[in-house]
């Protein structure tokens, strides 16, 4: 009912503009001669229509979130006293109840008895309360809309600087609008914060960045055996540094080579069909590529090395045979694969911008001292645009880090320090999703474990944006 | 009057001989006395080391080039003599800095553009499927309108081309090349003492005498310039000029220029372009003060358009 105003301030908004356009004209031309306006009757006629619609759109947003409030509050100041002497609970569950009768809807819960009477005349009280105070919100909006209105009709006059205020208001908006992101992203710093520094008064910041051994199991009751919990963090990152790292051998070179190809050696026929397929490559849901891990790389690697330990037993390299007919389905190896052809597109689109924001003129230059394009590319191309490439790659070891569903599907679970690339490891963000899922209680070390590895995780990937970012500004300086 | 070097463009003159040696007579390459005074009794005053100096280097023949659909040049024939600095001048877009990109063959390394008629270098095509345009770059060095010094050192800018070309054995012999090419570039004094700085902290003027240093140091017979001053200012640009006059002792220059003075400054032979046409061409005393076409005279004195 409530957002019905906004249509209503739609029109209202055109109309203002309309006549401050009008008013501002009129009053233009009642100047006498030499005389000019500051502004435009258009910008006039804009800055009327700030003074209208943004002062009932304050109003509507506020009607909005304060009335349920507002009307629950009055509700529970004068209900009977049967009401009132329910334990909170049970009162919020009453009042809820007494809304959705007083809606037309069907309450959660029997009331019988006393309360069963209280709650229908709690209900059409609640009917009566809602729709005043809707409509007390629509008519505040339409008086903050008039008043607005009012207001810019009074200062509508030749010397107002209109365009100006208008720039203003425009900035304005255009600020809140980044501040939302910004604010959200520091909401959420804050609560990893918060939640990691309750995990930190559990478990101490050194063993958790020193320990080796990860085993998050608490005893949830006190006489439960055996399950005293060890949250060293080392396996963790190591695991997800040796999958980042063989992700970037994949993504590295293929993706930059892909670059180079498709901004220097493609035609443009070859160049229209090869970019578009690497786009759609990086669409690709994260999640197709882990079951494309799971289910088809998994498997043919481990067939792989099962037949080649196979081949080696009994011979001289025998207890290497004896591991490889061992070797899982789920292998640092499978997922730092996969994620690496996700990786490439990415690698390959930001470096094929880099190496085309490189002058043409040192192209130029190179083809016309008898270079051959190799050449170019080596010697020229590639140094010049070699710290915006590193800022690239930083950016998709970054993003590897935090890449979360292939290696849920692919890593494994079990936290094994090792730099063995066949052994199942996990990473910190597969631990973070199986600590987070299913049930669980929010003040066991357990589960605020994941908000130490979160943060852990958010620091890691910031420094190394941070770094990218440095690198790729310096190199765009530059040129510009 | 015939003019020794240049055919006109529609090529009646001088037959269907596509050598361009075969049809010169020593006695008109070189003026004679009597030849520069009939060319005194019309042109007020020729200066005397302005008088073009070498054989043909270069003959273009019917060249015309397309972008794609759109033809930017037409049926432009030209000789161009060695040892001698040729200025083409013209609007934007008259196709003078696409005709001088046909010679070093640069057009190959832009899609969609063709090139069709002859242009021979010393007799040969440049265009035959044999003559390979990575060679031929290193033969005809070019210098472009924006300094463009690789984000190297200096001595590595000039290095370079000796690199890529394989033209030295030791390091000695590097330093060597690099120190010459600067020299003749006129930049050794400034830069002899931080040669392994960056070659793009040098000021545009220095910037492109580093680019001229680098294109010499493959030890080229002819190079291109288009535009070479036009992002300098008036100091750098008159040492550029001087260098130009320098180098044409040893070298075949061609200059692209929006300047006419320039053109009047350094250059001994001009070509005027005009809508993707060659117009007229000739000594450059004569063009500047006596032209035969009323559309050079509008474009040199300034009251084309």
């Amino acid at each position: 009912m409530t957002w019905l105003v906004i249509p209503l301030v739609a029109v209202f908004a055109v109309l203002a503009y309309l006549a401050g356009r009008g008013v501002a004209q009129r009053r233009a031309a009642a100047l006498h001669g030499g005389q000019k306006a500051h502004s435009r009757p258009e910008q006039h006629g804009y800055y009327a229509m700030i003074w209208v619609a943004v002062p009932a759109l304050v109003v509507t947003i506020l009607a909005g979130v304060f009335s349920g409030p507002l009307a629950h509050n009055l509700l529970a100041a004068d209900a009977p006293a049967s009401v009132q002497a329910l334990e909170p609970f049970r009162r919020e569950a009453f009042f809820n109840d007494a809304r959705l009768t007083g809606e037309g809807q069907r309450a959660f819960q029997v009331w019988s008895g006393e309360l069963g009477e209280a709650l229908t005349t709690e209900a059409a009280r609640s009917a009566r309360l809602h729709q005043t105070l809707t409509w007390g919100g629509v008519l505040a909006a339409i008086l903050a809309a008039v008043m607005g209105g009012l207001f810019a009709w009074s200062q509508i006059r030749p010397t107002l600087r209109a365009r100006n205020r208008v720039e203003g208001w425009i900035g304005g908006l255009l600020f809140a609008c980044s501040a939302v992101a910004i604010l959200t992203t520091v909401g959420i710093v804050f609560s990893l914060l918060w939640d990691s520094l309750r995990f930190f008064q559990a478990v101490p910041v050194t063993e958790f960045l020193f320990g080796t051994q990860w085993s998050p199991q608490i005893a949830i009751r006190a006489d439960q055996v055996g399950s005293s919990g060890a949250f060293g963090a080392v396996p963790l990152f190591a695991g997800t540094f040796l999958i980042m790292i063989i992700a970037m051998i994949v993504a590295a070179p293929v993706g930059l080579f892909s670059a180079i190809y498709l901004s220097e050696y493609a035609s443009a026929l070859s160049r229209g069909i090869v970019k578009p397929v690497l786009e759609i490559l990086a669409g690709v849901p994260t999640v197709v590529y882990g079951f494309f891990a799971a289910l088809t790389v998994g498997p043919a690697f481990r067939e792989f090395f099962n037949g080649l330990g196979a081949m080696l037993v009994g011979g001289p390299l025998d207890g290497m045979g004896q591991y490889l007919m061992l070797v899982q389905n789920q292998m640092a190896l499978v997922a730092g694969a996969v994620m690496g052809i996700m990786l490439i597109p990415f690698v390959s689109s930001l470096s094929d911008d880099i190496i085309n924001a490189v002058p043409q003129s040192l192209r130029d230059g190179s083809y016309a001292m008898g270079a051959t394009k190799s050449e170019t590319v080596k010697r020229v191309l590639l140094p010049a645009a070699l710290p915006g490439i590193a800022g690239a790659l930083l950016l998709a070891m970054s993003r590897a880090i935090g890449e979360t569903m292939i290696v849920t599907m692919a890593a494994g679970l079990a936290a094994n320090l090792t730099l063995n690339p066949l052994d199942t490891v996990t990473t910190v963000t597969v631990q973070i999703v199986t600590l987070l899922t299913g049930d669980q209680e929010f003040d066991s070390p357990k589960t605020l474990a994941a908000f130490g590895l979160g943060l852990t995780l958010f620091l890691v990937t910031l420094l190394l944006n941070i770094v990218a970012q440095r690198i790729v500004q310096t190199y765009r300086e530059q040129y510009d | 009057m015939k003019l020794p070097f240049f055919r006109s463009p529609d090529g009646r003159e001088g037959g269907g001989s596509a050598d361009p040696t075969e049809r010169r007579d020593e006695s008109v390459l070189t003026p004679a006395p009597e030849a520069a005074g009939v060319m005194a009794g019309r042109v007020p005053e020729v200066k005397s080391p302005s008088a073009p100096a070498g054989p043909t280097k270069i003959a273009a023949r019917d060249v015309s080039v397309f972008y794609g659909d759109k033809q930017a040049l037409y049926d432009v024939s030209l000789d161009i003599p060695d040892k001698t600095v040729t200025a083409f001048i013209g609007p934007s877009g008259c196709g003078k800095s696409t005709f001088l990109r046909t010679m070093n063959r640069m057009n190959d390394t832009i899609q969609g553009c063709r090139v069709t008629g002859k242009i021979l270098m010393d007799g040969q095509d440049i265009n035959a499927r044999s003559v390979d345009p990575v060679l031929l770059r290193a033969q005809v060095g070019m210098v472009f309108q924006k300094p463009n010094p690789f984000p190297k050192t200096i001595y590595e800018n000039v290095a370079y081309g000796p690199r890529i070309h394989g033209l030295t054995t030791s390091k000695a012999e590097l330093d060597g090349i690099v120190e010459s090419s600067l020299k003749k570039a006129g930049l050794w004094d400034e830069v002899a003492d931080r040669l392994h700085s960056p070659g793009t902290g040098l000021s545009g003027g220095q910037q492109q005498r580093l680019v001229i240093a680098r294109a010499i140091a493959v030890n080229p017979e002819v190079i291109l310039m288009d535009e070479p001053c036009s992002a300098l200012d008036p100091i750098a640009t008159a040492r550029i000029e001087e260098l130009i006059d320098e180098l044409r002792e040893r070298y075949c220059i061609v200059i692209v220029t929006h300047s006419m003075a320039q053109a009047a400054r350094v250059s001994q032979r001009t070509a005027f372009f005009h809508m993707g046409r060659l117009v007229e061409h000739g000594n450059t005393e004569e063009i500047f003060t006596n032209p035969r076409e009323r559309r050079t005279l509008d474009y040199i004195t300034g009251r084309f358009g």
